[in-house]
Parts: structure tokens; sequence; C-alpha cells
């Protein structure tokens, strides 16, 4: 069998010679007399008999490369393999072990025990005198491994390697032999239990390899599923301390309440940082899971940060044309508001109701611009109003920093009220539901234009939401802290304690040579794990922020609908358009509440990647259930003001958020140690040594000096000057832009007026002429129809084409009138009819009738 | 329907400007699917049979009521201003009218005039302010005060009159209208 010449080898090298020999020998012989089932396992059975150390050539290949680049860690590397064959009682779940190898062990002891129980022959003596020994070195070397339980990659590679040929032979053979087992069962003489019990673990062993090695149906889907398990996450739960709940959690881990708080075995999962391994790479296609987690931590970043800014670059592309001060608001409005697709009652009402919102606003709009009152006052009132919203925000920030004080104080203590343990998040969503309410209160004060006072108003909340959100990150930072001072002596605990129990392990079992068992992951010391508790806490924040919004909704606006509704049969006054009335859908708030869950999305999920998940179904369900609630229980906002037209002004809000967001994240990769045992980065100094580590050992060393230059400040700094620069050179070049374009639309605006003017003047000479041609005796009978459509043909002509009947003294008027070709056009204008008193036409209409006809006549 | 091929004469096709095969086919469908609407309208006074040119025209109360139209609240306006006699009775070929103007395909100039013909409501050629006081009412279901309506007709009018008449002729909605973003219609 291939595994036990691997043994043999390993024996070797550890320098028990004889021992393994005589077993592979044996071994070999066994699997002869089997029937050579396997010929490649005999073979390879031979080769370690005769020779070893081809053997290990043609095993591991790969492996040995590496070996070869770190030949400190091979002899390691090799026991570590050994340890495999360690027989018996390691089951509970070694450290290093996926599922599927260790219960392949499981198998394989059966096998030796079932061996013994068959014969009792001397096989088993003379393994288990090999053994014996082996476990001897092993339990030294497995305390030294303890020590520097961090780190050892190639360790871990190694055991990738080596499972995938040799075992998967051996495994498919025990497979077969359990198969011809369960086949000829009835045959043993054994009593009834022990063959029911046989039989039993037998099936067992073969429903759970067969799909795995086997020929059965399930073996592609299974390798695939095993693999990417393996290659996403690394070893599944309960593998490694990380990965396990604490042996003095295991019992309330599975409670509700405790998973409420994600604590138990929610804390323990794949949902945070905690949960990923350090391992350096993982499965055939080495996946970089440490360095693949910073790098997606810090992309998202980057892409999120491309994103938003390239929104921002087309609002302003599109909404910059025809910007705020466009000439023709209350016509387009008037003309094109209406949505002729609309075939739906209900949102035919809505739309009524936006347009006359629209209408509204517009008319505000031009009457504020009208409206000029106390100006001292009002900048009093200003000044107060802002002072006051101070006090609220410094309040509030004060209020939420003495609460996670006091959270702080409660983490250790026990008894606590369902109040004491979410006092934390009660108080954020109040504050997040009564802040608001005040601004707009003492918003009343400002008598801002309603557009701008709603910008005011969303600035003022998103300050308090953001204000909120680092007092509580830095009174996290503050835990943070002191949980990096506490981890210090907690990992010497672990590490102490993981000695002491191989002490006492042979203090208590002097005659025992073997190895002690593996400490069972749950019993390991845990250090604090701060980036977890971090994550736990934003996922606590999004939760009770779901909980809060959901709530309101359903109370705010659903039960208040309902009164509102069905009340109003038997009240005294009408509830529908009286004072409680329903619920206004209130887009900006909502769409504030967007942004900032999304900030928390950015802050957390480096801490928590479940985040994303949570955040996902978070935003479908509240899609679909607003939307209902919208459709169902609201009406539109009375005062809808959208905050800019080009949605620029939420999109700035993001991007604060977004550098918001970044600023704790990269403090915590760039100066933060990570905890020593849990996370993909435990064992390094920072976060990114992931980076360095990945370019001294994957890339080309020439890759490495060229990144020591890059990072070198004599270049960094001239390479930030020059960006300096170069944003300085492109603001300047987008002033000139938007200079050029304000002296375009000013050029155009004068261009309209002056056309106005023209067409005001030739107006008035065809209001004159009209007169002169109803005095005509042939025209006076026109049709007034007929008249008005010749003046309108007439409009598009330049006044110089006028037909020659209105007279000279209609010429000479024109001519001054184009004379005046300034943007001061209007002067001439007026002047106009002065210049024409002395001529033989009055400029006034009215006497202009009078003296008509005599230029008509020549 | 079964007696498709005989709703109308292959002639009848030709004439709304059908030029090869394959818009043929797609005109043909349009004009059945299109008739059948039609049809649906006033079952008891369209024929299925088309091949002879009936002269039958649908009065606007039926029209008014497809759901197209339903809803919108300048429907008695679109339908007289498609209408040739307009008083809003379209025959068939007022009714394809005034489908295609509404598709999405027509030029932004034909439904300009057509936009115009709509909210021009005393048919004058102009857009003059009680025009316009109208338009405001359907657009806000009255739920402006007059004070308003007058301060938003006068500002419209300020804006988009450029002769000086104050009333809005069609260069002058031309002009204001082939500017406006949301002239999508």
């Amino acid at each position: 069998m291939p595994k036990k010449s691997d043994t043999a080898r390993k024996l070797d090298d550890v320098g028990i010679e004889i021992d393994g020999d005589v077993e592979s020998a044996e071994e070999d012989k066994k699997t002869k007399g089997r029937g050579a089932k396997k010929p490649a396992a005999g073979k390879r059975g031979k080769a370690a008999a005769s020779e070893d150390g081809e053997d290990e050539d043609e095993d591991d290949e790969p492996p040995k490369g590496r070996r070869a680049a770190n030949k400190k860690k091979a002899a390691q590397a090799d026991e570590e393999d050994s340890d495999d064959d360690i027989p018996q009682r390691r089951c509970a779940g070694n450290r290093r072990r996926g599922k599927v190898r260790e219960s392949g062990r499981d198998g394989e002891n059966e096998k030796s025990g079932r061996k013994s129980r068959k014969g009792g022959n001397k096989k088993k003596d003379g393994k288990g005198k090999g053994k014996d020994k082996e476990n001897d070195k092993d339990s030294d070397k497995d305390e030294k491994k303890k020590k520097n339980s961090s780190g050892d990659d190639s360790k871990s590679d190694e055991e990738e390697e080596s499972m995938s040929e040799g075992e998967m032979a051996k495994l498919m053979e025990e497979v077969e032999e359990k198969k011809k087992l369960i086949a000829n069962i009835r045959n043993k003489p054994w009593r009834m239990r022990r063959r029911l019990k046989v039989l039993k673990e037998a099936q067992q062993f073969v429903d759970k390899f067969e799909g795995a090695l086997g020929k059965g149906k399930g073996r592609k889907l299974y390798a695939y599923k095993v693999m990417m398990m393996k290659v996403l996450m690394g070893l599944p739960y309960g593998s490694i301390p990380r990965k396990t709940v604490p042996r003095d959690e295991q019992a309330t881990a599975m409670d509700y309440s405790v998973l409420m708080d994600f604590n138990g075995y929610c804390k323990y999962s794949v949902l945070f940082y905690g949960y990923y391994n350090n391992q350096r790479t993982i499965g055939l296609l080495k996946f970089r899971l440490p360095l693949s987690y910073l790098l997606v931590g810090i992309g998202t970043f980057g892409y999120s940060l491309m994103v938003v800014i390239r929104t921002m670059a087309k609002n302003a592309d599109v909404g910059g044309g025809d910007g705020e001060d466009n000439e023709f608001t209350f016509a387009w409005k008037m003309f094109t508001s209406w949505d002729y697709l609309i075939g739906n009652a209900e949102t035919a009402d809505n739309k009524y109701a936006s347009i006359t919102t629209s209408f509204k606003e517009s008319i505000v709009d031009e009457q504020e611009n009208q409206k000029d009152e106390n100006i001292h006052l009002r900048r009093f009132l200003r000044v107060l109003a802002n002072f006051l919203i101070t006090c609220t925000l410094g309040g509030s920030g004060y209020l939420i920093y003495f609460v996670v004080k006091r959270s702080q104080e409660f983490a250790n203590m026990d008894n606590l009220s369902w109040y004491e343990k979410n006092e934390l998040e009660i108080i954020m969503s109040l504050l997040g539901l009564v802040g608001p309410m005040l601004f707009e209160t003492i918003a009343e004060l400002e008598e801002y234009h309603p557009r701008i006072a709603l910008k005011w108003q969303l600035g003022r909340i998103f300050a308090l939401f953001l204000g909120n959100l680092y007092t509580f990150l830095l009174a996290l930072f503050d835990e943070v802290n002191s949980k990096l001072e506490e981890e210090d002596s907690i990992k010497n605990a672990s590490i102490w304690f993981v000695k002491e129990y191989y002490a006492n392990y042979s203090a208590n079992n002097p005659n025992d040579t073997g190895t002690p068992p593996p400490i069972d992951p749950a019993d390991i010391i845990r250090g604090p794990c701060w980036e977890t508790t971090v994550g736990i806490e934003f996922v606590k924040l999004t939760i009770s922020d779901i909980q809060v919004t959901y709530l309101t909704i359903l109370i705010g606006d659903f039960l208040r609908a309902l009164i509102v509704r069905f009340l109003n049969y038997c009240w005294c006054w009408d509830l529908e358009a009286g004072w409680p009335s329903y619920g206004e859908f209130d887009i900006s708030g909502n769409v504030l509440g967007l942004v900032f869950n999304q900030g928390m999305i950015w802050m957390g999920a480096f801490y928590a990647p479940g985040l994303l998940g949570i955040n996902v179904l978070r935003l479908l369900t509240s899609m679909y259930y607003q939307c209902w609630a919208v459709m169902a229980c609201n009406v539109p906002h009375e005062r809808v003001f959208k905050a800019s037209k080009s949605n620029n002004f939420y999109m700035g809000l993001l991007l604060l958020i977004l550098f918001l967001s970044l600023l704790p994240v990269v403090y915590t990769i760039m100066s933060l140690p990570p905890s020593f045992d849990c996370g993909p980065f435990s064992g390094k100094e920072r976060m990114f040594d992931v980076i360095m580590e990945t370019i001294d050992l994957d890339l080309p060393a020439f890759m490495g000096t060229l990144f020591g230059y890059v990072a070198n400040p004599g270049l960094i700094i001239p390479a930030v000057l020059l960006m300096v620069l170069a944003i300085y050179y492109l603001n300047s070049v987008s002033e000139a832009y938007k200079n050029a374009n304000m002296e375009l639309k000013k050029k155009m605006q004068m261009a309209r007026d002056e056309e106005k003017n023209r067409r005001n003047n030739k107006d008035s000479t065809n209001q004159v002429m009209k007169d002169l041609e109803d005095l005509l005796p042939n025209r006076a009978h026109a049709p007034p129809e007929n008249r008005a459509e010749k003046k309108h043909d007439q409009g598009g002509k330049s006044p110089k084409v006028k037909p020659g009947t209105a007279g000279g003294g209609v010429h000479l008027q024109k001519d001054v009138s184009l004379a005046s070709a300034n943007p001061s056009a209007r002067g001439p204008v007026t002047r106009a009819p002065g210049p024409r008193g002395p001529g033989p036409l009055p400029g006034q209409p009215g006497p202009g009738r009078g003296q008509g006809p005599p230029p008509r006549r020549q | 329907m079964g007696n498709k091929q005989t709703i109308f004469t292959d002639e009848q096709l030709d004439a709304y400007q059908v030029r090869d095969s394959l818009v043929c086919i797609f005109t043909f469908f349009l004009h059945c699917s299109l008739h059948g609407r039609y049809h649906e309208l006033a079952p008891h006074l369209v024929p299925m049979d088309y091949t002879n040119d009936p002269d039958v025209k649908v009065p606007l109360a039926l029209i008014v009521n497809m759901p197209e139209l339903k809803e919108n609240p300048f429907r008695n306006r679109i339908v007289e201003s498609f209408s040739e006699d307009g008083q809003g009775n379209l025959s068939f070929n007022d009714f394809v009218d005034m489908f295609s103007v509404l598709s999405e395909m027509a030029p932004r100039e034909l439904k300009a005039i057509y936009a115009f013909k709509i909210y021009d409501f005393n048919v004058d050629n102009y857009i003059c302010k009680e025009d316009l006081e109208k338009t405001l009412n359907r657009l806000t279901k009255e739920e402006l005060t007059p004070e308003e309506v007058n301060l938003v007709c006068e500002k419209a009018i300020e804006e988009a009159d450029l002769d000086g008449d104050n009333k809005l002729s069609f260069a002058d909605f031309e002009n204001m209208i082939s500017r406006a973003p949301d002239f999508l219609r």
C-alpha cells in the first residue's frame, strides 16, 4: 500500500529504518496476496521497499521543488506528513486536515483494527512497534510545531499534494474492500451485534467516499464541490481553532438569542473576518486567499471610487448643458411634462400630483426671486439655527460616545437586560429618527428657498449620520486598542496552554510513549480577534437599521394608512385631508438612507465579508417592500424639491462617505497588527505584508526590486507632485471652458433679446401696417384669419423685406431700430417713435390711423 | 382574425406608403392589428371587410376610452386634432394617422405640429393665454389657484413668445419645444 510505503520513507527520514522496511515489505506482500488489484499502488509499494529516495521523487514531484526552495522547513514538512499515519484517536480534528482526509484516516484505522480482529497476526505487532517509535519522535515535533503555529505555508502545500496521489488510491482500495465486506458479511463467524456494527460502519464509509473516489456518479460533482470549497474557503468549519466555537461557548452557541447577537456559530462562520485561514495557497490552483482578501478589500474601494466619479462626470455633462437657468422653464413644464405612455389610472394620478408639485416649485422659485425682506433678522435667525443644529450634532455625537463606552462596560458584565444589550443600536436608530425631525423644525427658522433648504437639511442629516458613525467607530477603535493589548497576554497563554497540555499528557501517561492526541480545536485558548468584533458591530448595526426601517414603514405608514382610511368613516373630521393624513414618501430621506447604508457596507465589508450578502438581501427585499408601501399607503410629498437636477448632490455625498469609510479600513490595513490567531493575515506584522510576501515569493526577483524602487519615497513624492500639478492644470482648463461657456450663453441670450426686440419693432410697425390695410378699400373685406396668416408668414422674414406697401415712413423707423443692434437694444425701441414724429407717420398707432392713408396712396 | 386577408385590398395597403415586401408585411400586420383595435372600438359601426372603402367614422366618445388615451388629460384634444372634421370623429385613416404620429418612430417635426394642434384648444392657430390656462388646469387637475395659473401662463408666454404678440405662434412653439429635453413623444 502506498501510504504505508510513504510511512517507510518517512521513517527513513526520521531514522527508523528497520521497522519501516519490515512493514512496507509486509504491506507489499499483502497487496500481492490480495491479487494486486491496484497495480500502481503495488508498484509503488515495491519501489518503496527497494529504494526510498526514488519513491519520493516519483511520488511528490512538485512539493519537492518547493522543498528545495525552503530547505529549512523540509524536515518539518516530512514529519507533518508522517503524522498522517499516526493511527487512532486523532480523528477529532487535526489542525490542518480537511474532513476527507480525516475520515480517510478513520477508515484506515478501522481497517487496521479489523485486520487485528481478523487474524491478530504479527503484522500488527510490527506495525505497532514502528508506530510507537515514530510517535515518540512526533510528540516532540508536535510541540515544536505548535510554537510556531502560524505561517508555515509549505507544510500545508505538502499535504495538499500528498493527498491527491497516494491517498486517493488508498481510499479507493478501502472502499472496494468495504464493499466486499458488505457483500460477504453474512459468511463471517461473528455475533450479530458485531456484524451489524461493522456493516453499518462499512456502509457509512462506502457512502461517504464512493462519490469522492470511486466510480460513483457523483464523483465529478463531489470533486468539484470539494475543490470549490477548498479553493474559496480553505478548510471547513471545525477543522482549526479559528473555525470552531470554543468549548465554553458551545453549550449556548446555537441559542437563538446568541445567534441574534451574531455570537456563537455566527461568529465563527464565513460571515466574519476571523473565519478565514492564513494558509498562503489553497489547493492545486494555489488560490492565495490572504492576498485576494486584501486585494478585494482594496479593489472594492478603487472600483467604487471610479464608478462614483465617472457617474458624477457623466451627470455633469448631461446636466451642465441645460442647467438651472434655462429659458423655457414654464413653457417646457407646460407642454412636455405629461408622459403620453401613461395608461394606468393610479400612475396618472401620481403624474398629476407630481406635475402640480413641479409647477408649485417653479412658482415658489419665481416668487423667491422677487422677494426681499429684512435681511438682518434673517441673518440672525440663520445663525441661530446653525448654532442649534451644531449643538444637536455635538450632543448626538457625545451621546453615542457615552453609550459606546457604557456598552464596553456592559460587555464585561453578565445578566444584562435586553435593553442594556442593545442600547447602542437603539440609541443610534432613535437618533436617526429624531434628528431629522428636529432639523426640519429648526430649518423653519431659516426661511431658505425650499431647494436650498432641502440641501441644507440633507447635509445636516448626513452630518448627523456620519458623526454618529464616526463616533461609534472611534469608540470601537478604543475597544480595539484595548483588545490589542489584551491579545499579547492571551497569545502567551495560548502557547503555554498547548505546551502544558503535552507536558501533562506525558506526565499522566508515563507508559504511553505515543503522541498525545492533538488538542480539540475547541479547547485552544483564543485571542479576542478584534476584526471579527468590529465586523459583528457593523452587522448588528445593519440589522438594527433594517429592523427600524421596516418597522417604521409598517407602523408609520401602513398602520397609519389603515387608520386613516377606515376610521375615516366614523370620525369627527376628515382624516384623509386633515391632520393625520397619509404618510408622505420622503424621497430625499430614502436616498440618503441608501447612501449611508452604502457607506456602512464599504466600511464593514472588510471585517465582515458576509455583510455584502446581508445587504444584497436587504436591498432586494426593501425594494419590493418599499415599493408596496409607497403604492399602498403613501402620498407624494407635498413639496417635492429635487435636490438638484443632475443627482450630483447625492453623488457628492456618496463620494464623501466613500472617502470617509476608506479611512478606517486603510488605517487598519496599514497600521494595526492583525490578530494572531484569526483571519487571513494572522501571524503577520501588518496586513499589507501579504503583498510583500507575494512579491518576494511568487514574482520573479527583478519585480521585487522594481517594486522596491517604486515604493521609494524619492519616486513617490515627485509622482504626487506631478499629480497635483496635473489636477491644477486640468482644473484651470475646465475653469476656462466654463468661462467660455458662460460667455457663449450670454451671447446667445443677447442674440435672443435682440431678435425679440426686432420682432417687437416689426410687430409694432406691423400693427401700423394692419391699420393701414384696414383702411384700404380692397383689403378691408379680407377675412381676419387671412391677415393673421399673412402676418405669421412674415414673422420668419427679416424686417427689411417688408412689402413695399408699407411706405417710406415705416422704412425709416425700421432702419433706426436696426441700427441699434447692440445689447441695450431696448433703449432705441422706446426711442423709436421719436424720430417718427417728424416723419409723415407718427409712431403711435392711434395717430397713425388718422394719417395712415396718405403714404399708402403715394 | 380568420378573415385577415380580406380586410384590405392590396392596393389599399400599397397606398399606406408601402414599398418593399418586408415593410409590406410589417404594415400589413400593423394595419390588421390597428384595424382590429379600430373594430373593437365600435363593433357595430366598423365592418370587418374594408376592401370597398366604407365611409365609417367612430365618434370621439368611443375613441377616448381606449386604454392608451383613457388617462390622458388631453385625450379629447388629441382625437379632435386628428379628426378631419375637427369634431373628433375618426375615420380609419385618421385613426392610423393618430397612431403613426403618436408612435415612437414619427419625426419630431411632425410631432411638434400635432402637439401644437393639440394644445391649441380654440383652433385659431395660436396658443393664447386661454389655451394655456386650459392646458395647465388639465395637467394639474385644477389644483393651482387662479393667481398661480395666471402667473404660470404669463411666465410661459413671456419665455416662449418671440414676436411679442402675447400668444404663441407655431414658430414660437416649435422653437421652444425643439429645445426641450423631454420632448421625446
